[in-house]
């Protein structure tokens, strides 16, 4: 939120993220954020997806550059692969949020971290997609996100920092809890 | 009194306390010790809420040893035990027999409202002037029931934790107990053991044992310092303010009732309650977390007291060093129910309570309608709040946290007072 160089421990600007927490605070309509997307169909089950446009602290933002990503089928459902499953991407997004929370949450605690790699594997039954068996969720059964770091701090601490991170985490509340999603169409 | 007219001046005072529970009571004292004028206004009995707004069960989560108020402390002989309702209710009694002010029984504040630099007043019994106010009403009063309750099936009970007095007045069936602080752990445990299989939904928590090294754990806190920290100590006191009751339980046997007991007695352990969409309950995915967020903060405790233990070379407790199982988690806990699948009878919401200030006509609402205060003192001159969670202390809403918050804001009601006399006199 802030473009200051002073950055600290982790590389976290800790002071800036508690100077934005002080200030929402108290003006709780600048902390209405809205987050967006946008994608187009390119062939077969190829999408192409960009980012670039927010909206926080009361007015349009654009991040630094349009970021794009492709999202498509593995070849063994004859497709030809040209970016991950967006099933993929949902993991990419999980690691991605609970992995910012933890140099967050680390640098609060003035935890110095060496290294924090993750391995993330979700259980899917190809028979609830596929409308085979009705009984069968279309989603993930289940999440497994294995973490290992090296941080100086005791294991005990290093798992509080993991565990304050998934309490704080944007992706880990839309993953774990039900969101409401509409769906609109109009006709080009 | 009761015969007189509503709108009938009742008197003019320096100090008006609302509420004859423990706070009102304990702040009445210290304002008599300073020797400033007051009154006590009490909708209904004395020590009300303890009277008539809890759960038959119910006994203090805090060991009589450690009841005590302003010039008075529990005398009865099971110094060790947790006082009942009545018990409890009979001991605040006492206390009132001992108060010199005034106590007006039976009179409902109905508004409070600036009057000129004075404050007035309305009652069931007339208007009173005064000074300043001490606004003692509690912190539980109102039962939070969260709104998707409006999604349950009309065919299955729902209570709050008002309405609810013992597991006799629920159909039979199954019972799910929202919430898992302490409301909610001691509803589940007794609802299970009357035959209704309990689905319990645990959402953040804290987990303490009753005994630690032959100790309770109240003792421990004592004598840490834990329960006298004060708001200048901690570095969120928003989240201090709102942190759960911890699982405990008063009984005779000292029992503790954490999630791994309710689980072997057969309560089913499901997530967060997160949302009833078409007539099905949904629960949070977070479960393992929540229960590693509490086994984590409940081992920061314990590591606390044992530093307590080797720095005083006099052990005060019995039994060496402990650590308790971790959290037992299903390996994939149910994320959903269906309430039209009969499997539920009745619901019962122990999800919190709100302070009740509808009767508070001042502006010092924040936009969550909860009091804007520092330490007690309002954002209104003279107007003062106790009894709420670490509204000073930690202790802030124990009966003997009561104390020390009483005796603060007393001295700071009587210099504010002595304040406007020297402005009056200038």
């Amino acid at each position: 939120m802030s473009n200051s160089e002073t950055t600290g421990c982790n590389g976290v600007n800790i002071e800036a993220i508690l100077g934005a927490r002080e200030a929402l605070t108290g003006a709780p309509e600048a902390a209405q954020f809205k987050w967006r997307a946008t994608s187009e169909w390119v062939n077969g089950t190829h999408t192409r997806s960009t980012v670039e446009k927010y909206f926080g602290l009361g007015e349009e933002h654009s991040h630094k550059t349009t970021f794009r990503y492709d999202t498509d089928h593995p070849e063994i459902f004859a497709s030809e692969d040209n970016g991950s499953t967006p099933l993929e991407i949902v993991l990419v997004g999980l690691s991605g949020c609970i992995g910012a929370g933890i140099a967050t949450v680390a640098a609060n605690r003035q935890i110095k971290l060496h290294s924090v790699k993750a391995t993330l594997e979700a259980d899917m039954d190809m028979a609830g997609v596929l409308g085979i068996d009705a009984d069968v969720r279309n989603g993930f059964n289940g999440i497994r996100v294995q973490y290992e770091i090296d941080a100086d701090a005791s294991e005990d601490d290093i798992r509080a920092i993991v565990a304050q991170s998934q309490k704080r985490s944007a992706v880990y509340d839309i993953v774990t809890n039900p969101t409401e999603v509409e769906v609109k169409v109009t006709k080009a | 009194m009761s015969d007189q007219p509503r709108k009938l001046v009742a008197g003019s005072t320096d100090a008006l306390i609302v509420g004859a529970g423990h706070s009102g009571l304990a702040i009445s004292h210290c304002l008599a010790d300073l020797g400033v004028e007051h009154v006590i206004l009490e909708r209904g009995e004395v020590a009300n809420s303890w009277r008539t707004e809890r759960w038959d069960s119910l006994r203090l989560l805090t060991p009589s040893w450690q009841s005590r108020l302003p010039g008075y402390a529990y005398e009865g002989k099971d110094r060790d035990g947790f006082m009942s309702m009545s018990e409890v209710t009979d001991f605040v009694e006492g206390y009132a027999n001992i108060t010199e002010a005034a106590i007006h029984r039976r009179t409902e504040v109905t508004c409070v409202s600036l009057s000129g630099d004075q404050y007035k007043v309305e009652t069931s019994q007339g208007v009173w002037q005064t000074r300043s106010v001490v606004i003692a009403s509690g912190g539980f009063n109102i039962p939070h029931v969260p709104a998707i309750a409006g999604g349950v099936p009309d065919f299955i009970q729902q209570f709050d934790t008002h309405g609810y007095r013992n597991p006799g007045q629920l159909p039979e069936g199954g019972c799910m107990v929202v919430g898992a602080s302490a409301t909610g752990v001691q509803l589940a445990e007794e609802i299970h053991q009357s035959g209704r299989p309990v689905t319990l939904c645990v959402g953040e928590h804290v987990r303490l044992p009753r005994n630690y090294r032959g100790r309770d754990v109240q003792f421990w806190m004592d004598v840490c310092g834990v329960l006298d920290e004060s708001i200048d100590e901690v570095d969120d006191l928003v989240r201090a303010r709102n942190v759960p009751s911890p699982q405990l339980v008063g009984t005779s046997h000292k029992q503790t009732l954490d999630l791994n007991v309710l689980t072997d007695m057969g309560v089913r352990l499901v997530g967060r309650l997160a949302m009833i969409r078409d007539g099905r309950a949904l629960f949070s995915g977070g479960l393992k977390n929540v229960c590693e967020l509490a086994d984590l903060k409940m081992n920061r405790l314990l590591a606390l007291f044992d530093e307590w233990v080797d720095e005083h070379s006099e052990d005060p407790g019995q039994g060496p060093r402990e650590r308790f199982e971790p959290t037992r988690v299903d390996a994939s806990p149910l994320l959903g129910l269906d309430l039209n699948g009969r499997e539920l009878s009745s619901i019962i919401w122990a999800t919190g309570y709100r302070p009740d200030y509808s009767w508070l006509d001042l502006p010092i609402l924040d936009r969550k309608g909860m009091i804007k205060h520092q330490g007690g003192i309002a954002d209104a001159p003279g107007v003062y709040v106790l009894g709420l969670n670490f509204l000073r202390r930690r202790k802030s809403s124990f009966i003997h946290g009561a104390e020390d918050d009483a005796r603060d804001l007393a001295g700071h009601l009587h210099a504010h007072l002595g304040n406007q006399n020297m402005a009056g006199l200038g």
